[in-house]
């Protein structure tokens, strides 16, 4: 009733495979000089 | 480990290490609060004492959100352990994946036609000689590149300078030549663009948008705030030139990705200002971060300025979310979020990539850790003919991760900025596993900002 989660992506099971890493690097998108992983798009579940 | 805050109206608790987010009521967000430190009991005696003219709050409704918040902790999505320790190892060989590179950031050019005065890279020229990259330095770079990526597809290549458009040819035959071999070694090329706008014309806006995966355009707001650092070495400003090329780049762009990036400083810390007047003019892909530079430099944001920039950073969310609605949306770089797809846990750990999966290369073919410590001859790690030869420091680079920093071991945010800018951190303090302190108040208030827009979209799709 009160509290309403927001879907989101479980940080836990994403540590199944080890990682694609084929996401874009991060300096690579706009800033250049404030990192922003939590930015980025995951290539890939 | 959680955060709690309250923003725009909105009561949000985050759950650091399962990436969890709840909006939440009044009285769930002070249950919360005082969950781990007081007995039950007490917690249900408070709230009926603290809300005892709201009908709704009463013992069994107390209760049940109790029972809620057991559920939420036994599910793992509040007051969550650190399970991570034990992969941190794993993160860092993900990072270094036995020397695999997949990002090059291409130093075309180590000369500017513009003199801006806070520019890091001392007028383009890296504390060093003007130069432009020769074909053949970045075509050894290619190759360089598509040798040491290993199993990676998606390979990344950012021109850069100094201006790039001071060596467009070069960057033209590069391109081209990176088409010729990227399919017979199943690579695809990613090409970025970072430019100043002096040299943009009909021809590059039509090559650009052909091959290039983004544009970033160098721009900082309103005339006088872009003129007071952007100026030409005859001290004109460059904002009246670059505008309409830039406005017909962006249109341009169509679909295709671009930003319009600018830097604010000491004297514009009514920044979205600068970002809503960029608006007006048309661009709706918009980047803007704060000056890094030294301290006793006039243009250096202070401790005083922090909380005007934290209001800024609020007015920038409530715009975003109010144009949104008004159904005439924009986008700004640090508040896109995709908390249900967003990176991996390794990738958080990991970080940018610098020094290991990212590297810079000077027009001579030199390579250092990033495009930031071009020029610091401690960070040169070796060339694109010899390859990384600097190994001890890669496995430095390779090893500089979040949990490798003792300054974010109690940061709520740490999983969102995997531990910062490696480049921030060493110009701050000596060290690249240091953390710089005003860059992380800034990176937490965006980011407090940023899972607020997503909760409001969220709850307003509902």
């Amino acid at each position: 009733k009160r509290i309403k989660t927001i879907e989101t992506r479980d940080l836990k099971k994403s540590a199944v495979n080890g990682g694609c890493g084929e996401c874009q690097t991060s300096c690579q998108s706009a800033c250049k000089t404030s990192c922003g992983v939590a930015n980025q798009k995951c290539e890939n579940a | 480990m959680i955060h709690q805050y309250k923003l725009n109206g909105y009561n949000i608790v985050l759950d650091v290490y399962s990436g969890s987010v709840h909006a939440v009521d009044d009285v769930a967000y002070d249950m919360i609060g005082m969950y781990e430190t007081l007995p039950r009991e007490e917690i249900i005696s408070a709230m009926l004492e603290k809300y005892s003219d709201r009908g709704d709050v009463n013992e069994a409704e107390l209760s049940e959100c109790l029972d809620d918040i057991e559920t939420l902790k036994k599910e793992g999505k509040l007051f969550s352990d650190d399970p991570y320790e034990g992969i941190v190892d794993m993160a860092a060989e993900y990072k270094r994946q036995s020397g695999e590179i997949k990002a090059l950031c291409l130093h075309v050019a180590h000369t500017c036609n513009l003199n801006c005065e806070y520019c890091f890279a001392s007028q383009g020229k890296y504390n060093g000689e003007r130069a432009l990259m020769s074909f053949e330095v970045g075509k050894q770079a290619l190759d360089f590149l598509i040798e040491h990526s290993g199993r990676r597809r998606n390979l990344e290549v950012d021109f850069f300078g100094g201006e790039p458009l001071m060596n467009w040819d070069v960057v033209k035959r590069l391109v081209a030549y990176a088409r010729s071999i990227e399919k017979e070694h199943g690579k695809n090329f990613r090409f970025t663009l970072t430019t100043n706008g002096v040299l943009v014309d009909d021809e590059v806006i039509e090559f650009a948008n052909r091959e290039m995966n983004n544009v970033v355009m160098s721009i900082d707001g309103r005339p006088e705030v872009h003129d007071r650092f952007r100026r030409d070495y005859a001290g004109n400003g460059s904002f009246g030139r670059i505008l309409p090329k830039f406005q017909q780049f962006a249109k341009a762009r169509g679909e295709r990705e671009y930003y319009v990036r600018g830097t604010y400083t000491h004297y514009n810390t009514d920044f979205t200002n600068d970002l809503f007047y960029l608006y007006d003019l048309g661009f709706t892909r918009l980047s803007m971060e704060p000056v890094v530079c030294a301290p006793d430099d006039p243009c250096a944001l202070t401790k005083d300025d922090l909380p005007v920039l934290f209001r800024q950073y609020e007015i920038l969310a409530e715009r975003m979310l109010q144009y949104e609605r008004e159904g005439k949306p924009f986008t700004f770089y640090h508040y896109m979020l995709d908390l249900s797809h967003g990176p991996c846990i390794y990738k958080r750990i990991a970080g940018c990539g610098s020094g290991t999966e990212y590297l810079a290369v000077t027009p001579w073919g030199d390579l250092y850790p990033c495009h930031q410590f071009v020029g610091d001859e401690k960070y040169l790690m070796g060339n694109v003919w010899d390859g990384v030869t600097n190994t001890e420091m890669r496995d430095k680079f390779g090893h500089c991760n979040v949990y490798a920093r003792p300054g974010c071991a109690d940061c709520w945010a740490k999983l969102y900025c995997s531990g910062g800018c490696a480049a921030n951190a060493y110009h701050a303090t000596g060290d690249i596993t240091g953390t710089y302190e005003y860059g992380c108040e800034l990176f937490r208030k965006r980011m407090e900002c940023a899972i607020m827009v997503e909760v409001a979209k969220s709850l307003e799709e509902e």
